[in-house]
């Protein structure tokens, strides 16, 4: 066993076959992670005493019995700190758990640490986190991706299994093909946000971040179902999302935005998803043009929608009923303005601010009730490319991973990495990453990512393609070089 | 930029999100917020007449559960996150003079 290369599929066979303990399985990767976390900092709380805990408890015979799962700082466990990579949730410790870590453990899963991210998900490179950048296994000198970057780099590296993130404009599906891995945003509504800390939440979802679309597949599974505690969770949400695993893709039509290919992608990655796209027609895929025309709106009636729902979510931290609080405040508004101050890092506070701009008198018909009926073209746009084809292909980013530092002085440039993922959000429904080849910058190769993007609530399709693209080609195979022996 | 830049007053937003900021976080923010403001203002041209605003992607409304008392979470493990408190009780400076 390498635990490095382990699937969540392989790990499940072993612990099945009871060729290797729950605890032996997490030995093994607490020592792989333990020499590799001091380099890339996936993890900001390992908690492995806690992991142990659980591994020695758990039940193999269950559908995931034994398996440990890595969860971003955003997502609650009870008993475990919850910090969003915020100084201002410092020494927060959650009295109870997310519904999607409850249906894990259910199913024999259990939470094993915790994942760095940007500052309650804003971001693209994990350098928001104030507990420092996580770095991309495949070249440290480079960005992870974000905001799940800290997942995305745990998977990459072997330092998970499996790990959850979560999604408000490309926090999973950017990361993933930045590091190589397969991430899954599902459709709103699929996966219960209870325990999800908010950011916007019309726009926030929970997912996995895998090795294989097999693994993303099986997890998804087990953590879609209806909860009457989210009033957004659908009540058809639960589903077998590995039912058409296996199947070829003969007679799917497969659209193409022309929009996303027009302008905007570096040559290399351009190169890798028109190959993948070839690749699947060769295979016998029908390939249709569609159009998306609103795309070009899309990011910004992102930064009107998520800021002013981040404004109005993050007015919860006030330094009263938990997180940190400032010292000797003179009166309550001093103690909120200094408490937010001093906990807030400077993304926070800029998204913080124009979100109540959007939303303050004077302003709310011009920014933000205009940004909703512009959502409802985009989501138009969508429906009526999805009467054409079955799925859509596209790039996941219009770039391979930046270096560190890279776009950290210019928020607007840091903004336009999320211009191929933003729109699935705002349309609310499902789009997964996987990778489809590599470019070669400064003797180094970085992952390139294919997003396949379904009807609301077809994920099954889009696994089935995914699936089938991952199996006939070698990309998934290929390792980065912190764990190539 | 575009020509109908928007000028923001950043104080007036400071105070209304109870954020304090510093001489240099006001010179920061207003620029950075300007110019993303100057990019958002393509939605400010499209005609949106008759279109009507989405709230969620997937629209659900009245979504009712049975009005049923369920347990809370105990007091003590959700005081235990409380920066200061005595007893059950949160401590906030005096707000009534």
């Amino acid at each position: 066993m390498n635990i490095a290369t382990l699937t969540l599929t392989e790990a499940r066979e072993l612990l099945a076959g009871k060729k290797i303990t729950a605890i032996e399985l997490l030995e093994a990767l607490i020592k792989h992670a333990d020499a590799l976390n001091g380099d890339i900092f996936a993890y900001n709380h390992t908690l492995w005493e806690q992991a142990r805990e659980l591994a020695r408890r758990t039940d193999t015979s269950l559908p995931l019995g034994g398996l440990p799962i890595a969860i971003k700082d955003c997502i609650v466990v009870r008993g475990q700190p919850a910090t969003a990579s915020s100084k201002i949730l410092r020494g927060f410790v959650s009295p109870y758990n997310a519904t999607v870590v409850e249906l894990l453990m259910n199913a024999g899963a259990y939470p094993a640490g915790r994942l760095n991210m940007d500052e309650f998900a804003m971001g693209s490179s994990t350098e928001n986190s104030a507990d420092g950048p996580t770095r991309n296994p495949w070249d440290l000198s480079r960005i992870p991706g974000g905001s799940s970057g800290g997942s995305a780099a745990a998977v990459a590296s072997g330092m998970a299994l499996a790990a959850l993130g979560s999604d408000t404009g490309g926090s999973i599906r950017q990361p993933a093909a930045l590091c190589g891995c397969v991430g899954m945003k599902p459709t709103y509504g699929r996966v219960s946000r209870y325990g999800l800390i908010a950011f916007a939440s019309s726009l926030d979802q929970i997912g996995p971040i895998t090795k294989t679309v097999r693994d993303n597949a099986l997890l998804l599974t087990h953590m879609a179902a209806h909860d009457p505690r989210d009033n957004t969770s659908l009540k058809n949400a639960a589903g077998d999302l590995c039912r058409d695993l296996g199947k070829d893709i003969k007679g799917l039509k497969l659209g193409v935005p022309k929009e996303y290919f027009a302008e905007g992608m570096e040559p290399d990655v351009k190169k890798c998803i028109s190959d993948a796209v070839a690749h699947l027609a060769a295979q016998g895929a029908e390939v249709v043009e569609v159009s998306l025309p609103h795309t070009s709106l899309a990011v910004d009636t992102y930064y009107v929608i998520a800021p002013a729902e981040a404004s109005s979510n993050l007015a919860r931290y006030e330094g009263v009923r938990y997180g940190t609080r400032c010292a000797d405040a003179k009166d309550v508004l001093d103690l909120y303005e200094r408490t937010r101050a001093e906990g807030f890092g400077a993304e926070v506070k800029r998204r913080i601010l124009l979100g109540t701009y959007v939303l303050s008198s004077g302003y709310y018909d011009a920014y933000y009730l205009r940004a909703q009926k512009v959502r409802t073209l985009i989501r138009q746009d969508f429906s009526d490319a999805f009467q054409k084809c079955d799925a859509l292909l596209a790039p996941t980013t219009p770039t391979a991973a930046f270096r560190l530092g890279e776009k950290r002085s210019d928020p607007l440039q840091m903004y336009l990495s999320d211009i191929y993922t933003i729109a699935v959000n705002l349309a609310g429904t499902c789009g997964l990453s996987l990778p489809c080849g590599f470019v070669q910058v400064g003797g180094k190769k970085l992952p390139v990512g294919l997003q396949i993007i379904g009807r609301p609530m077809d994920e099954a399709t889009v696994y089935r393609i995914a699936h089938f693209y991952e199996q006939t080609t070698p990309w998934h195979k290929e390792r980065p070089p912190v764990i190539a022996h | 930029m575009s020509d109908s830049a928007a000028h923001i007053d950043i104080l007036h937003l400071a105070h209304l999100a109870r954020l304090a900021i510093t001489d240099e976080e006001k010179r920061l923010y207003t620029a950075q917020i300007e110019n993303i403001l100057g990019h958002i203002d393509a939605i400010k041209k499209i005609n949106v007449d008759g279109i009507e605003p989405t709230a969620h992607g997937v629209p659900l409304r009245n979504n009712f559960r049975p009005d049923e008392p369920v347990p809370g979470m105990p007091a003590e493990e959700v005081l235990a996150n409380a920066p200061k408190k005595s007893g059950d009780l949160i401590i906030v400076p005096k707000i009534v003079e």
